[in-house]
């Protein structure tokens, strides 16, 4: 009866499991081949300390100071974190308004647009003089550099339903609620978390900056110290640490993502 | 001098006339219909212009016209999306507004607008979701929806993973869930191809044997629609306003060979005339 079928290639969980897995050994191979060029060539032209310490100076160095990193690593981490979330909230819940007030985007959306331009570091140290040493100033600046991505794909991604899917929720007399509950967030998903994965990576980078101005803990404290102290190595060992924080972050994204839209992250990466 | 009573006669020899034959009233009426849309850069643009037309309870009414004629503006006028300048639609009796939220219709567009994070399953249910209905109250309205457009066996599957047809399927078992006492179809097959559609065609009818409900139904096939209806509508150009009306005196059930008779091709060939004329 349905000559026209097509048989649902869904692929099973193991080959799904089993793909992941060779391309997770496909960038290893990468990572480890440029770690071993990196290593050879510091011992083959004896590049000095300070120009360029090799990878396994730098684990050296990771492991003696790890009681350090992890002490400077918690409070950027609950800075980019705490940014995050507040970013995000806002952005997201500030295009949701947009979607039901067309004359309030119109009016606002240059606005963020144009504060978008200003330099993040050009106005850090003004949110140190506006919010002091503490916290607050680095969340502020994690959830700023956050923000604008989302705000701008979730302005998006609200207004990506088809005009046929919402002539249907019409026809079905939905309620403005189930019409963003039911179409516009779902539809939204894929928009968030492209918008997500840049935040995750941007608001580490934000907390960092933000701490070389006026701070005496963090990882971005810790980069400033090491250089002054011109410790090499342990800068190189922050560098790494502030990385893998990122690449965690943006990771983490990445695995909430395959959870929340599981009928996209086929068609990603 | 109503056309739809001659036309009525023949449901007469059909299966689905159990005292139903006759209809108490209009599913479907517009009266006198205008509504000009605000310009839009350049001038205003009059949609429709005295448009009259009524569907009756149980009946199908296929529309023809040319492309952008309104056709489409006619049938938002039935969902209460869109608000005529003047005239009157009514819908069973009440207005376009109250039936929708009374949930006495269906839609299906050309593009079957499946939500594409959904199951088919999920998609079916919508409606009823969507009325508030509790999961376990929909499931078995739903299957059965499933299974009179044949999707049975495909209840999880993914949109993306559906053909053209299949997916048109889905957006008709979508507007069945809730039982519908009127349809309104706009193009519904204008995408699929010519072989899909014949099918397409026989299981529509079928729905609507089982159904009764009335069927408002835009196409640009004259073929398709002397095919289905009880009664095919000619429309004129932009302003759109009914120019003439052909019974169809085809028997039903409808074989698919009914496609390919000689009748069926004179009937054809009178409406494309006055469809020839209404394009002028």
């Amino acid at each position: 009866m349905i000559g026209e079928a097509r048989i649902p290639d869904r692929p099973t969980s193991r080959t799904t499991i089993r793909r992941a897995f060779g391309r997770a050994i496909v960038s290893m191979v990468g990572l480890g081949a440029v770690l071993l060029a990196w290593e050879a060539s510091v011992s083959l032209w004896s590049i000095p300390l300070y120009v360029l310490p090799a990878p396994t100076v730098i684990a050296l160095q990771i492991e003696r100071d790890w009681a350090l990193l992890a002490r400077h690593l918690q409070p950027t981490l609950l800075e980019a974190v705490g940014g995050f979330v507040i970013g995000n909230l806002i952005a997201t819940g500030l295009a949701a308004t947009f979607v039901y007030a067309p004359p309030l985007s119109r009016m606002l959306y240059p606005v963020a647009i144009g504060l978008r331009t200003i330099p993040i570091v050009a106005i850090t140290p003004l949110l140190v003089v506006w919010l002091g040493n503490g916290y607050a100033p680095k969340i502020a600046i994690a959830a700023l550099i956050s923000f604008f991505p989302t705000l701008v794909n979730m302005s998006r991604g609200f207004a990506s339903p088809s005009p046929d899917q919402l002539e249907l929720m019409h026809a079905l007399a939905a309620s403005h609620w189930q019409v963003f509950r039911l179409v516009r967030w779902p539809a939204s998903l894929p928009y968030l978390f492209a918008s997500l994965k840049i935040a995750a990576t941007s608001s580490v980078l934000g907390a960092i900056v933000a701490e070389w101005i006026g701070s005496d803990r963090g990882l971005g404290y810790l980069i400033v110290a090491a250089t002054f102290e011109y410790r090499v190595a342990r800068l190189w060992a922050t560098i790494a640490v502030s990385t893998a924080l990122a690449l965690a972050a943006f990771l983490t994204v990445v695995a909430f993502e395959r959870l929340a839209i599981p009928w996209r992250s086929e068609d990603h990466e | 001098m109503n056309p739809r009573v001659g036309n009525q006669s023949q449901l007469s020899g059909y299966e689905r006339s159990g005292g139903h034959a006759i209809p108490s009233r209009d599913a479907l009426q517009f009266r006198d219909c205008y509504l000009t849309f605000p310009p839009k850069g350049g001038r205003e643009v009059q949609a429709v212009a005295g448009l009259t037309l009524s569907v009756g309870d149980g009946e199908f009414v296929a529309i023809v016209g040319p492309s952008g004629c309104g056709k489409s503006t006619a049938l938002r006028l039935v969902t209460g999306l869109l608000v005529p300048d003047r005239g009157e639609v009514t819908v069973l009796g009440t207005s376009p507004d109250q039936a929708r939220r009374k949930r006495l219709g269906g839609v299906v567009f050309q593009d079957p607008a499946l939500l594409p994070w959904r199951t088919v399953r999920e998609n079916v249910g919508l409606p009823l979701e969507v009325a508030g209905v509790s999961r376990s109250n929909r499931s078995e309205p739903v299957d059965r929806a499933i299974s009179q457009v044949g999707l049975s066996g495909f209840e999880d599957s993914l949109p993306d993973q559906l053909s053209g047809g299949m997916r048109q399927r889905c957006a008709l078992a979508r507007c069945l869930t809730s039982e519908p006492r009127f349809i309104l179809m706009d193009e519904p097959f204008s995408a699929v191809d010519e072989l899909t559609r014949d099918r397409l065609n026989i299981e529509l009818l079928n729905v609507w044997a089982r159904t009764r409900a009335a069927i408002l139904f835009v196409t640009h096939s004259i073929e398709e629609a002397v095919f289905l209806a009880d009664r095919v509508v000619v429309v004129s150009r932009r302003p759109a306003r009914v120019v003439s009306e052909f019974p169809i005196p085809l028997v039903r059930p409808r074989p698919l060979s009914l496609k390919r008779d000689p009748e069926t091709f004179n009937i054809v060939s009178r409406i494309r005339l006055a469809l020839e004329e209404a394009s002028r």
